[in-house]
């Protein structure tokens, strides 16, 4: 299934999901998911709208109980082991009236779920606008944060997610409503931030061309069932065929690969 | 000023329920606004007067009456669901009619039956002039429990309005704030529902929190600027109130829940101008 070597010494993985199945309202939303990650991967979970990306990260956070599997982060199990996953949801949407600056909203991510009103520390600021820097959000820290465009905001939200230290972050539709541009800034700060920070990135996406030159595997998600392996396997114009239903071309253009969905063979529709 | 005005023992009452109430409706005020529960907020006022005006039949204290009735329409809309609360669903209006309805009941009857004559405008606009200054402790007591539950869950608060699932993600209990809060929001209303009336009770805690949260981008600083605007009002309300017994050939005075909520609608005008240029290019005010 995969092409890395299983040696000895490997590092425990950082998330691994065993046989996952849920039904949500008699409709099987998964079916048997496996698939392992590993400390400071960057991992692409792709599939189309409903394939079932947001049960699987729901399931991985504890928010969702599995009807069969199990999952194990850091060896332990959800809800018990969650300070090492940090998250970003699908449309988190922010009001421009919403009285917190981008400053407010990654402290919150530093000791949102302690008690009572947080007093004014050197230490919280310098730690907040360290994490402000290193997502490149310094120039808008001050700025209210329902104002900011789409990628400032995914920016300030990665940052709150990230200033806990996690060691897995886990992504929903992250790229989502983001321009070409944005969206690229985006997934190469992500594959920074895991570089440098040694985290473990896991993101749903429907449209992996953004995310090729970036991902070290691909997590395939279609009908609730699931195929990882390295973009080279899993970009396979076969491969993603038998997946997608219909007929999935790869282009390789200038050393750059591309994916794109070719006409509905089945239905004959004129696209 | 009027001759007597800091004399008046009636008055001196009003000053310090008054001061009291205002500082709970704006901290909790700020939270309504940001978590969009403003029609939570109108039940509360709506069922809360369901108490007030039955505690003259029941022959308890009026403030009693409200936090009674508030806290179990707060139970109930736990139970019915806030999100269909704020969806303004239509089993909620009829409920919220419903209501009322009783409320007007117990109004007639606190009038043939009690004759409390003055039933129906202390219950609907207040009676600030007119409050028992043994009531005082209560009221401290009370209003010391809403701030006491804001402060305490106030992180907690921020991270579920910011998004209920970056709440969930961090064990917070999401529900138990939920209830918490409404709990909070239940006590303001109905302390404010005793001051100016459970039909005004809402603009004391949306007024001048809708004025700070266009002043200040800090929540902090939106709570602190709400919590003056509110008391400042009440005060100077009460004042125009007293001094309006020499007006116009003088023999009454003026409502004081009408100055008071006359007064926190021109500090929502005035926080419009004081509004930012760039800010206000940014969306469209009032």
């Amino acid at each position: 299934m995969t092409a890395t070597p299983v040696e000895t010494t490997a590092p425990a993985p950082v998330l691994e999901a065993r046989g996952i199945g849920v039904w949500l309202s008699g409709r099987r939303i998964l079916h048997d998911v496996s698939f392992a990650v590993q400390p400071g991967e960057f991992i692409g979970l792709i599939g189309s709208n409903g394939a079932g990306k947001t049960t699987l990260l729901r399931v991985i956070l504890g928010l969702q109980r599995p009807t069969s599997g199990s999952i194990e982060i850091g060896g332990k199990h959800p809800g018990h082991g969650a300070e090492v996953v940090g998250y970003l949801p699908q449309k988190v949407a922010l009001d421009s009236d919403l009285p917190l600056r981008a400053r407010d909203v990654v402290a919150l991510g530093l000791d949102g779920q302690k008690l009572g009103i947080p007093l004014p520390s050197a230490k919280r600021t310098a730690l907040v606008d360290d994490m402000l820097a290193a997502v490149d959000a310094t120039s808008f820290a001050d700025a209210r944060v329902g104002l900011l465009s789409g990628g400032q905001q995914q920016r300030v939200l990665i940052a709150h997610a990230l200033i806990s230290r996690p060691r897995l972050l886990l992504l929903d539709e992250p790229l989502a409503n983001l321009d070409i541009r944005s969206s690229s800034e985006i997934v190469e700060l992500l594959a920074r931030v895991s570089r440098e920070r040694g985290v473990a990135v896991l993101l749903s996406a429907h449209d992996l061309n953004p995310l090729l030159p970036f991902m070290d595997r691909i997590v395939y998600l279609e009908g609730g069932r699931a195929v990882s392996g390295t973009s080279d396997e899993v970009v396979q114009s076969d491969v993603l065929t038998a997946l997608y239903g219909r007929r999935v071309d790869v282009l390789r253009v200038e050393g750059r690969v591309l994916v794109v969905a070719g006409p509905d063979e089945a239905h004959g529709h004129d696209e | 000023m009027s001759v007597g005005f800091f004399q008046s023992q009636p008055v001196l009452t009003a000053l310090i329920v008054g001061a009291l109430v205002s500082i709970v409706s704006g901290l909790v005020g700020v939270f309504t606004v940001l978590r969009r529960q403003s029609f939570a907020g109108h039940a509360l006022a709506d069922l809360g007067a369901v108490g007030g005006s039955a505690a003259f039949l029941l022959g308890i204290s009026q403030l009693w009456g409200f936090v009674g009735a508030g806290i179990l329409a707060a139970g109930l809309m736990e139970v019915v669901g806030i999100k269909r609360v704020q969806g303004r669903d239509v089993a909620t209006g009829i409920i919220f009619g419903l209501g009322l309805g009783f409320t007007a009941l117990f109004l007639y009857w606190d009038t043939t039956i009690k004759n409390a004559s003055n039933a129906a405008i202390s219950v609907l606009f207040g009676s600030l002039f007119v409050i028992d200054s043994s009531v005082i402790p209560l009221v401290l007591a009370l209003s010391a429990v809403a701030v006491a539950i804001i402060v305490i869950v106030y992180r907690w608060l921020l991270i579920d309005s910011l998004n209920q699932d970056l709440a969930a993600v961090r064990h917070i209990p999401v529900r138990l704030v939920g209830i918490l809060f409404l709990v909070a929001l239940a006590l303001a209303v109905e302390l404010s529902a005793l001051t100016i009336g459970a039909v005004l009770s809402t603009a004391l805690l949306i007024g001048p929190a809708a004025a700070a949260l266009r002043l200040t981008k800090r929540v902090g600083v939106a709570a602190v600027i709400a919590m003056a605007i509110a008391v400042g009002s009440t005060w100077l309300g009460i004042l125009i109130s007293f001094d309006s017994y020499a007006w116009f050939g003088g023999g009454h005075n003026w409502p004081v829940s009408f100055c008071i909520v006359a007064v926190v609608f021109i500090a929502y005008l005035l926080s419009g101008i004081a509004l930012p240029v760039r800010a206000r290019r940014a969306r469209l005010v009032l």
